[in-house]
């Protein structure tokens, strides 16, 4: 049992970036760390706010609602790019373009709910996408997806609203059912663990870095 | 489609598959699903919360938090684990029947055993959660599933999963410790995974409620599986 975040890791973010490698939660349910709520990432998703992604985009659960919203803009603009880019058919364009919608809805409430707390939303992220084919945009899809459940999952526990962790818990279950419906068309695994992992802001940062172009 | 479609994956073997049950839509909408069905289900099941069926985008808290069904169960996040462990029960021993029914085959049966494996992980993880918060596991109930064709199991696994990851849904903001609630999101989105899954075998959304996820409350799901529990 490695990288449990401690208070003075909280103290300094960049220490947060350690990445929490090997941990099952289901492991640690079974033997008994409950207790140590660490290692679900919430030591570690803590210094959102100072990250680069949630930079100016408040404290609290505005920050948090911030970072879910330039999470939310970069699926938005990837859908959108694809349905124009790519000439998808049948039953798969039928599911990109009821994702598309699902997360331009997402972005619209996230950025509602940021002004109804009295924060300012993020702006869009540039963004740029690397795939050339139909094949290449739903391998990334499934990733962007997944990830998107992971960083839902890290980060709401640290939501003080229940209004707001009801409206989190809303979404990161559509994104995990875009997750496995996309899985489905890419033939792998829909639901690859019995427990999604979560993963803290840095990962998320590290993971979508490649898609920010600005 | 994508190259991926060329291959006999396992995925599109389960679509054929599933495909020659004979499934038809509205049955299943008719069963769980769409927001309406839900609504309807709620409705039918005596809800008392004349909202809970039209939630809004950031407050979907309604009617389930109100519901205090979690309290037979214990006090509390033991409660709320206990209740999310009988489902979980449930889940695990309908699967375990479905693949001894001999109804499925091949990359069907795989993947119904692979949804049963995950739920028993499920148990197993809520079972030690309740004992490390101090409380005792809900003993495991009874249960009973019509088995009669292939077509009926998989329409009420969508039922169980979709019924399943509301539920978990519904207590999100009912839980008080963080660390309760990372277990619950983190197996909730599995839920949501598995729902997906058999709805798109159904030929239906894999997204029933729209880009937000419906919760129900615990009363309403109780009342819902109550059927299939014999003791």
């Amino acid at each position: 049992m490695t990288e449990i975040k401690t208070e003075n890791e909280m103290a300094h973010p960049e220490l947060a970036a350690v990445e929490v490698e090997g941990t099952e939660r289901s492991d640690f349910l079974l033997k008994g760390a409950l207790a140590a709520g660490a290692i679900f990432g919430l030591g570690a998703v803590s210094p959102f706010v100072r990250g680069a992604m949630g930079a100016g985009g408040g404290k609290g659960d505005v920050g948090i609602l911030n970072y879910a919203l330039t999470l939310e803009y970069l699926e938005s603009a990837f859908y959108a790019e694809a349905l124009k880019k790519l000439s998808l058919k049948g039953g798969l364009k039928d599911l990109i373009t009821t994702i598309s919608t699902d997360e331009d809805a997402h972005v619209k409430a996230l950025s509602q709910t940021i002004r109804d707390l009295k924060g300012k939303p993020v702006k869009a992220p540039k963004v740029e996408f690397p795939y050339s084919d139909v094949a290449g945009f739903t391998k990334l899809a499934e990733t962007i997806e997944n990830v998107g459940v992971s960083a839902y999952n890290g980060a709401a526990p640290m939501i003080k609203s229940k209004e707001v962790l009801s409206a989190a818990g809303s979404i990161v279950q559509v994104e995990a059912r875009h997750a496995a419906a996309i899985a489905l068309q890419n033939g792998s695994r829909p639901a690859p663990d019995a427990f999604d992992k979560t993963m803290t802001q840095a990962q998320v940062l590290k993971a979508v870095q490649p898609f920010l172009t600005a | 489609m994508p190259a991926a479609k060329n291959k006999p994956t396992e995925a599109g073997r389960e679509e054929r598959g599933f495909g020659r049950s004979g499934v038809s839509r509205r049955q299943l909408m008719s069963m769980a699903g769409g927001s309406v069905a839900l609504g309807a289900l709620l409705a039918a099941c005596g809800s008392d919360d004349s909202d809970s069926g039209e939630t809004g985008s950031t407050g979907p808290t309604g009617s389930a938090m109100a519901d205090d069904s979690t309290a037979q169960f214990g006090k509390g996040d033991v409660g709320i684990m206990n209740y999310a462990l009988t489902l979980e029960y449930l889940e695990t021993a309908f699967y375990d029947d479905v693949a001894k029914s001999g109804l499925f085959k091949g990359g069907d049966l795989e993947t119904i055993r692979k949804f049963g494996g995950q739920e028993a992980e499920h148990v197993a993880a809520l079972t030690a959660a309740v004992k490390q918060a101090g409380g005792k596991p809900a003993p495991k109930p009874k249960t009973e599933f019509p088995l009669n064709n292939a077509g009926q199991v998989l329409r009420l696994a969508a039922t169980v999963e979709n019924l399943g990851a509301a539920a978990y849904l519904g207590q999100a903001a009912r839980i008080r410790s963080p660390e309760v609630l990372a277990a619950a999101l983190s197996i909730h989105s599995v839920e949501g995974r598995h729902a997906a899954v058999l709805n798109t075998l159904l030929g239906k959304t894999p997204v029933p409620d729209g880009p937000f996820a419906e919760p129900a409350a615990a009363g309403m799901v109780l009342n819902a599986v109550q059927p299939f529990i014999v003791s």
